[in-house]
């Protein structure tokens, strides 16, 4: 008997999005505030995971058309290449650097190449729970 | 290198011809190729004899790892040439028999030529090399190829049993010798014999010196087929003949009484060496001519005669060390120790060689050793028969031959020995003359079985498997060169007396002589009516007796027990150490995973509980401790409750509920110890993994899923407990004794001014160690891909077919 949950799925629509929201940012304030790449990425799945749990996986694969072990794969090489990057102005793997710049919009902002990394960080984490999760979902 | 390092390591370079020679001259016999390598050899090796006698050595070095000391130092001095002389002189007459021993169309000629000459060049190593390490190099050579040359028929099992047991034995012994070897360089600093030598004085007390001693004679014995360590020697029988009569007579086997010889020098003046080596070798003497009359098979009977003949040696140079402890040459009794077993060496090696190219003739002409079925010979092979004649009479010690001369200088040696005034060597010393002439009456003995067993008595042509007759003249020549040899020496032992046996002598006992002397040896035959010449009358007399009542006290044989042979006890011990370690390795390796836990735990808390008892490193001090609050304490007290919850809840449901609940008040305490970004993780993971068992719990299979209360082991129960204890004892003790700053001040205050973030933990992660981050991004992908293709990838077997 297939059960009618539309309740569940209407909050979802709503929720998801606050969670979200909140996913980035937790991400961007990870710099000055508690928060960062891992607890971002995690919090994002855990919107996908409710997506998961409001609908079925054929359904999320369709809205979410994204291969979650090349994203994977994009996170590691976007942490590796930060590091290597630093090669290129004549610095240590893995050197970081700010600074400060006017941006449209923002005012002021400061922007890190830490950020690069985490967002490496963050891809990675988000692709291994939701492989982690679908693979395990999809067996038999 | 120079010619004479060229001499040393030809054969290795022929033995890398000789496959190709196999190959391509097909229709010729590839020993005559080899044949010329040791004449070539022989002849170099003469040349070197008049220097030798003028008392000069040749010494030439070149460098191999000279940053250890170790050099390839070839020393050509009296004792070296000896052997070199044997070595390539009946090698040279082995060859040539075994091009008409070994059938060319039948055997692998590559592989026996091939290891025959690995075998020479090692042996030459071995008694040219003056650095111990080349030594032990080549003696290990010396160990494979015997072992490789008594496999040569490798598809008899007696052949492998044989091969397998002498590998084992000689390398058992071989790795003790380096052991000696390196204890001495502890104490010399220098591989080089003669460097060590002038060192003796220093080191006699040395308290590394009595092992590295027994090391070394460990080495030596088990090469030389010592008691108890002979048992090998029977069993590599299964040789070609060829190689028996090479290896197992005339050169492998004396390579431990030159290694007692070479060291004589350095360990004579010990007690210890005295008695060991002298003791070891009379009796082995008296246990190898014993055995050897019971033997019904020739080759065994020769294989017992060797093993008594290298303790005859080995005993004469044990009681030739006494002579050292007297400075003066002249009146210096005990050199005729030395004298008889130099003489002796020689002389076994051309009688023994020469008995078993006989024995091989017999078997090759017969198709059988056994004297059982031998008989009558005598008219059908003269030629053969006179040859034994020649080297039994020689072994048994009859006039007018070689081995009459030396037995009876080995029993001058043997009655001195109680003349001699130290080391208690008058109260036991009438042990070794009694042990000698009852070895010499067995040696008397089976030396008349095997000649007259074999060609007199009554021909039995219906038990052999050919119609015998004589040998080719090929296979006839070098054992009568040696029977000539046994003669020639017999009379006229002097042309070798001052030519080879004194420069030997001059070698093993180089403190004796002063600038310019050197040993004059004499030996005649007559010595006029001494106590020597008495005992030989009595053995002639009592072998002769024993040799005709032979059938009625055989039974003697029988009293002593098949299982307490050291044969049995070889076997038994092999098997016991493989059954053993096979009922260990099953005892403790059960297969479970608990009871290697178990192992893990036990060793971890015996292991840091006796380092902290040990090293008293437990101590604790309530200085740098923070005040608990009522937070800490609740939550603590609901922790506590959770985890005993999980150990004594009875479903597995409620144990996960509980793990959760650890995990969710870990976070609480995160967040009261001021880690949010940890507090926020922690919750995030443990709702992911408690739901990860539930799915565990889910899925687990219906058959036997019996909800029980988990048994309680008191094992498991005090190893846990050990270990909360240690791990708990170890934090305490950590923080109290905080030695070191803490690094953290660093990153507090430049979290900001160098990376430009103020949460500190995450400028930690992807800044300050960012490479630790990248790392564990890599185990979170490498865990996914883990878990993809562990639930992708199922292969059953079916499909593994398809």
């Amino acid at each position: 008997m297939k059960t009618n949950d539309v309740i569940f799925q209407t909050t979802t629509k709503v929720v998801l999005f606050i969670i979200v929201m909140f996913s980035i940012f937790l991400f961007f304030a990870g710099h000055h505030n508690p928060g960062g790449g891992f607890i971002g990425g995690l919090m994002t799945s855990s919107a996908i995971v409710l997506l998961l749990l409001a609908y079925d996986i054929k359904t999320v694969k369709k809205i979410l058309p994204i291969n979650f072990l090349t994203l994977t794969a994009v996170g590691l090489m976007i942490a590796v290449l930060t590091g290597v990057g630093s090669f290129l102005f004549g610095a240590p793997f893995l050197s970081h650097t700010f600074d400060y710049f006017e941006l449209p919009l923002l005012g002021e902002t400061e922007l890190a190449t830490a950020v690069l990394f985490d967002i490496g960080v963050y891809l990675v984490v988000v692709g291994v729970t939701m492989t982690i999760i679908q693979t395990i979902g999809e067996s038999e | 290198m120079t010619l004479l390092h060229l001499a040393i390591l030809s054969p290795f370079l022929m033995a890398i011809l000789v496959p190709f020679i196999y190959k391509f001259v097909r229709n010729v016999h590839t020993g005559w190729f080899v044949l010329v390598l040791p004449v070539t050899l022989f002849v170099y090796f003469v040349q070197f004899i008049p220097r030798n006698m003028n008392g000069q050595t040749t010494i030439s070095t070149a460098e191999w790892i000279p940053s250890l000391g170790i050099n390839f130092t070839a020393l050509v001095d009296g004792l070296g040439l000896l052997f070199a002389l044997l070595i390539t002189g009946i090698g040279a007459l082995v060859v040539l028999y075994s091009i008409y021993y070994l059938s060319k169309e039948k055997e692998q000629l590559h592989s026996f030529y091939v290891y025959l000459l690995m075998f020479m060049g090692a042996m030459l190593g071995v008694v040219l090399s003056d650095n111990m390490i080349v030594l032990y190099t080549f003696w290990e050579l010396t160990s494979l190829s015997s072992f490789l040359l008594i496999g040569y028929w490798y598809h008899r099992e007696k052949s492998r049993y044989g091969a397998q047991k002498s590998m084992l034995i000689t390398v058992f012994g071989g790795l003790a010798m380096l052991g000696g070897f390196v204890l001495l360089y502890l104490m010399t600093g220098t591989f080089s014999i003669r460097e060590t030598i002038g060192y003796v004085p220093a080191i006699m007390d040395h308290y590394l010196f009595v092992p590295a001693m027994l090391l070394i004679l460990l080495g030596a014995f088990t090469k030389s087929a010592q008691f108890p360590f002979y048992i090998w020697l029977p069993d590599a029988m299964e040789a070609p003949t060829p190689v028996s009569a090479y290896l197992h007579s005339a050169t492998m086997v004396k390579a431990g009484i030159y290694l007692v010889a070479r060291l004589s020098p350095v360990f004579a003046l010990t007690p210890e060496w005295f008695w060991i080596v002298s003791t070891v070798g009379i009796i082995t003497l008296f246990w190898g001519s014993f055995n050897a009359v019971k033997q019904t098979d020739l080759k065994a009977i020769l294989a017992f005669s060797t093993v008594s003949q290298l303790g005859l040696i080995m005993s004469l140079l044990g009681v030739g060390a006494a002579s050292l402890h007297y400075d003066m040459l002249d009146d210096n009794i005990f050199t005729v120790a030395t004298l008889a077993a130099v003489f002796h060496l020689i002389n076994h090696a051309t009688f023994k060689g020469s008995l078993f190219m006989v024995v091989g003739i017999v078997d090759h002409e017969t198709g059988t050793r056994d004297i059982r079925k031998l008989g009558g010979l005598m008219s059908l092979m003269p030629i053969t028969f006179t040859i034994a004649v020649i080297g039994a009479f020689s072994m048994a010690g009859l006039p007018p031959f070689n081995g009459f001369l030396s037995k009876e200088m080995f029993f001058t040696g043997m009655l001195r020995v109680m003349e001699f005034d130290l080391f208690n060597a008058q109260t036991y010393g009438f042990i070794f003359p009694v042990l000698a002439w009852l070895g010499s009456i067995f040696t008397f003995l089976y030396s008349m079985v095997l000649v007259f067993r074999t060609f007199t008595g009554k021909y039995q042509p219906e038990k052999l498997e050919k119609k015998p007759h004589e040998a080719p003249i090929g296979m006839l020549i070098p054992p009568i060169i040696l029977a000539s040899l046994v003669i020639v020496i017999g009379f006229f032992p002097n042309i070798i007396s001052y030519s080879i046996i004194e420069p030997a002598m001059a070698s093993i006992l180089p403190t004796l002589l002063m600038e310019g002397e050197h040993f004059y040896v004499n030996i005649y035959m007559w010595h006029g009516w001494t106590p020597e010449l008495f005992m030989t009358i009595g053995v002639v007399a009592l072998g002769v007796l024993g040799y005709l009542t032979l059938p009625k006290w055989r039974r003697i044989y029988n009293l002593f027990p098949e299982k307490l042979t050291l044969n049995k006890a070889y076997d038994g011990g092999l098997k016991g150490l493989n059954t053993g370690s096979e009922r260990l390795t099953k005892f403790y390796m059960t297969g479970f995973f608990r009871d290697y836990l178990a192992y893990i735990f036990a060793f971890m808390i015996v292991i840091l509980g006796s380092t902290i008892a040990i090293k008293g490193a437990f101590s604790y001090s309530f200085d740098d401790l923070a005040p608990v609050g009522p937070y800490e304490a609740v939550i603590a007290v609901v922790m506590t409750l959770s985890a005993l919850t999980i150990v004594f809840s009875k479903s597995r449901l409620s144990a996960i509920i509980a793990l959760g609940a650890v995990g969710y008040s870990l976070s609480l305490f995160f967040v009261i110890f001021r880690a949010p970004d940890l507090a926020l993780t922690q919750l995030i993971i443990e709702t992911v993994s408690v739901a990860l068992f539930l799915l565990c719990f889910y899925h687990l299979p219906e058959f036997k899923k019996v909800e029980t209360k988990m048994r309680f082991k008191v094992e498991n129960f005090i190893i846990s407990a050990g270990v909360g204890l240690v791990v708990t004892l170890i934090a305490l003790s950590a923080n109290s004794q905080q030695v070191s700053d803490r690094i953290s001040n660093y990153f507090i205050e430049n979290s900001y001014y160098l990376a430009g973030g103020k949460n500190m933990v995450n400028v930690i992660l992807v800044d300050f160690r960012g490479f630790d981050t990248l790392f564990e991004v890599v185990v979170l992908g490498i865990a996914a891909l883990g878990i993809y293709s562990m639930i992708k990838l199922r292969l059953s077997r079916g499909e593994e077919q398809s």
